[in-house]
């Protein structure tokens, strides 16, 4: 049985197949229009928003992984704060002790988050919707606890934190740190949306989302429902893990503090708010998490927590999808707008 | 006759300038966020997040700049005072002190709050030169001049209480034995350090036992009773509101009856000696910089007066029991002064220049006899406390004021 490659993308319920009109379709033209914009950007606007968008895009990626996990595989976690928080300081150790290049950081942030994913997701195989978010949660809760732990103060500088060195562009690139930075960030945050997008296109892929959808069929279909829990854990690991070591480098500090439970919560809302199961939409989340606490402290310093909970409020109730899913119904309803129904 | 050309102008510009630029050089010289009408002032505090209860000190510092905008600014310029919230993370600290400099382009940094935060930024505001001014945080690395030229601190800091209980110790009770309680962390070390520095090399011999704790233990009452065993008759107790109460009740319970030396971080009737019983509390002693506005001493001295007159008109819906507010109260006034020095010259550098040279300045909610003091090699303005012993009530203030300096 041979399957058309476009159809494996229905599946993944993400893909606005439905739309395509001419050769290039919409979706190629969209996302060729953003990467050219992006490319635009940092020479127009402050080197202030510059850094914001490198933000942005390092959070896209923490929620992508989350995405990995949550949406794509259906398991649940609140943990992700930790993971987030060993690829930051694996970066800054790397880069304090050892003098490691920061661009050698991240695969060495990812190999260490994905181990210590893989073998969280291990116990975590016997752990269902709430347990395992309990068992997350707890992972969050001790790691700043651990970073602070006074064996490991040489390594992690204890509540001080590390300070880190920004990374000036190589000789001869006409940018300043932050531009660099930005592009250097999008080039990594391309590759592994890209990357994310064809895993989720593959058979792995498929075989991820069937146990989401039903286990118990999936490991009829003689899916090893255990291996692909466990790796897919160690995967969406990795990514929040680059990501952590991302925003270790842009920020220039890490410190126990920076990676408290209520860091997994914001990834938790980014993930909901972009849209669950989608993979551009893991943006939009990163777009929410950094930006709506701004907008709300400007409306009211006084209520900024509650402006944020009406504006969260808002967003759930208009997108209940999220922004992926807004913007699939939107474009659907401008499709079939002058057709017969 | 020359033709008055708009070459000719431009040409004859620069000696025009330098004509007018000399004698004028002292007079208006502006850096960044600086006009004629107003000086922009940046700050991040903890408005959410869980350390949400310091917000307090944000708030009552946009009052005490309103008032000052109210009676005319300071040389005739207002004063725009934006404070960000940074919940206490490091990372949104970053951002928002790069949005305050880059994008609000404020003159300078004033009083952001929390020592991992000011971490944070600490090398971005010294790349950039942007003043750092009197950071809100006791840890001790804030007063280096050599390597932080931009960052300067102000309230006392750890080690400088740590010395000042040295040298009481020292005057008073030269024979005893000391057995130190402290929080395992860089503020429990800073006082730990301040009191060995303090005793020089009678250290070793004096201190007889050092039990450390983590903020994770559930209470400190083993640490208690080992320090109890070393025989000590004076109990150096570093500890946080919560462990500190504990350790009171249980040096009472016990039956220890040391001379207990409590951290000021820890002094608060209402937060840790009425948890730990007032009873239970007699005759302990801790030090003090700003005056107690719970102590009915004060009601008619002229700087609570007016402190409370600022209150009920500018900040009615704070807490006047509330220390932070004292704080926030006090320490903009060494702003103002500070920027009244500079005159017309607000450049960052001299902004710097002035920080650092302050001379017996006396804010009027620091206890009588307490002075600011800075110089280019000395970025701790405020050095001197005063002992204070707990009479069952209140606080009883007792003994001149200590300095307690800070050498490395």
């Amino acid at each position: 049985m041979t399957v058309p490659p476009r159809d494996t993308v229905a599946l993944a319920g993400a893909s606005p197949r439905v739309l395509v009109i001419a050769k290039p379709s919409t979706r190629q033209v969209i996302i060729a229009a953003a990467i050219v914009a992006a490319l635009v950007i940092p020479f127009v606007l402050k080197s202030f928003f510059v850094f914001q968008l490198t933000l942005v895009m390092v959070y896209g990626l923490a929620i992508l992984g989350l995405n990995l996990l949550t949406g794509f595989n259906g398991q649940f976690s609140l943990g992700h704060s930790a993971f987030y928080g060993i690829g930051a300081y694996t970066a800054a150790i790397l880069m304090e002790q050892l003098d490691l290049a920061y661009y050698w950081t991240l695969p060495c942030a990812g190999a260490v988050c994905f181990v210590v994913g893989f073998l969280f997701g291990l116990p975590a195989l016997r752990l269902q919707g709430l347990y395992l978010a309990l068992a997350t949660f707890a992972l969050a809760t001790a790691m700043p606890q651990i970073l602070k732990f006074q064996p490991l103060e040489p390594l992690t500088g204890g509540v001080q934190g590390i300070v880190i060195l920004k990374p000036d562009p190589p000789p001869g690139v006409p940018l300043d740190p932050d531009q660099w930075l930005y592009f250097f960030t999008l080039a990594v945050l391309l590759m592994m949306f890209a990357s994310a997008a064809n895993l989720m296109k593959s058979r792995t892929g498929r075989a991820i989302m069937a146990i989401r959808d039903h286990p118990i069929a999936a490991a009829t279909m003689g899916i090893n429902t255990a291996l692909y829990k466990t790796l897919t854990f160690g995967v969406s690991a990795f990514y929040t893990g680059v990501a952590g070591a991302l925003g270790a480098i842009a920020i220039q500090f890490v410190a126990p503090d920076s990676f408290t439970f209520l860091l997994s919560v914001s990834l938790l809302v980014g993930l909901v708010v972009g849209g669950v199961g989608s993979i551009p939409g893991s943006l939009f989340g990163g777009v929410f998490v950094l930006f709506v606490p701004n907008i709300a402290e400007r409306v009211s310093t006084g209520l900024a927590g509650a402006i944020y909970g009406i504006i969260l409020l808002l967003v759930i109730y208009v997108m209940p999808s999220g922004a992926a899913g807004f913007v699939r119904f939107a474009a659907a309803r401008l499709q079939s707008k002058g057709k017969p129904r | 006759m020359k033709k008055i050309t708009r070459r000719s102008i431009l040409t004859a510009a620069p000696g025009a300038i330098a004509l007018v630029a000399l004698p004028a050089r002292a007079e208006k010289q502006y850096g960044p966020g600086v006009t004629d009408a107003e000086i922009k002032i940046g700050n991040t505090n903890f408005y959410s997040g869980p350390a949400s209860s310091y917000g307090v000190i944000g708030k009552t510092e946009t009052a005490f700049f309103n008032m000052l905008n109210e009676q005319g600014g300071v040389n005739g310029r207002k004063i725009t005072f934006i404070s960000y919230d940074d919940a206490y993370t490091p990372p949104k600290t970053v951002e928002q002190t790069r949005k305050l400099v880059e994008s609000d382009g404020v003159f300078l940094i004033f009083n952001s709050l929390g020592t991992p935060t000011n971490t944070a930024v600490q090398k971005y505001l010294n790349q950039k030169q942007v003043p750092q001014l009197f950071v809100g945080t006791g840890a001790t690395k804030w007063g280096d001049p050599k390597h932080f030229p931009w960052t300067i601190g102000w309230q006392p800091n750890y080690q400088s209480e740590g010395r000042i209980y040295a040298t009481y110790i020292l005057e008073q009770r030269a024979e005893s034995k000391i057995a130190v309680l402290y929080q395992n962390d860089d503020y429990g070390k800073d006082y730990v350090k301040g009191l060995k520095d303090g005793l020089g090399n009678k250290a070793k011999s004096m201190i007889v036992a050092e039990a450390p704790y983590e903020t994770t233990d559930p209470t400190v009452d083993s640490q208690v009773v080992n320090l109890k065993a070393s025989g000590a008759d004076i109990f150096y107790d570093i500890a946080i509101p919560k462990f500190a109460a504990q350790a009171i009740r249980k040096t009472v319970e016990i039956g220890w009856k040391p001379l207990h030396i409590l951290n000021s971080v820890s002094n608060s009737v209402g937060g840790v000696l009425q948890p730990a019983g007032l009873d239970n509390s007699k005759d302990i002693l801790s030090t003090f910089y700003l005056k107690d506005p719970t102590d009915p001493g004060w009601k008619d001295d002229k700087g609570y007066k007016d402190w409370v007159a600022f209150m009920d008109k500018y900040y009615p819906e704070g807490d006047k029991t509330n220390g932070f507010t004292v704080y926030a109260y006090t320490i903009p006034q060494t702003l103002v002064q500070v920027l009244k020095q500079c005159g017309d010259d607000l450049t960052r550098e001299n902004v710097m220049k002035e920080a650092a040279n302050l001379h017996d300045l006396e804010p009027p909610m620091l206890l009588p006899g307490i002075r600011v003091n800075t110089s280019p090699t000395d970025f701790f303005p405020v050095k001197q406390m005063q002992m204070g012993r707990f009479n069952g009530e209140r606080w009883e203030l007792f003994g001149p004021i200590i300095t307690g300096e800070v050498h490395d």
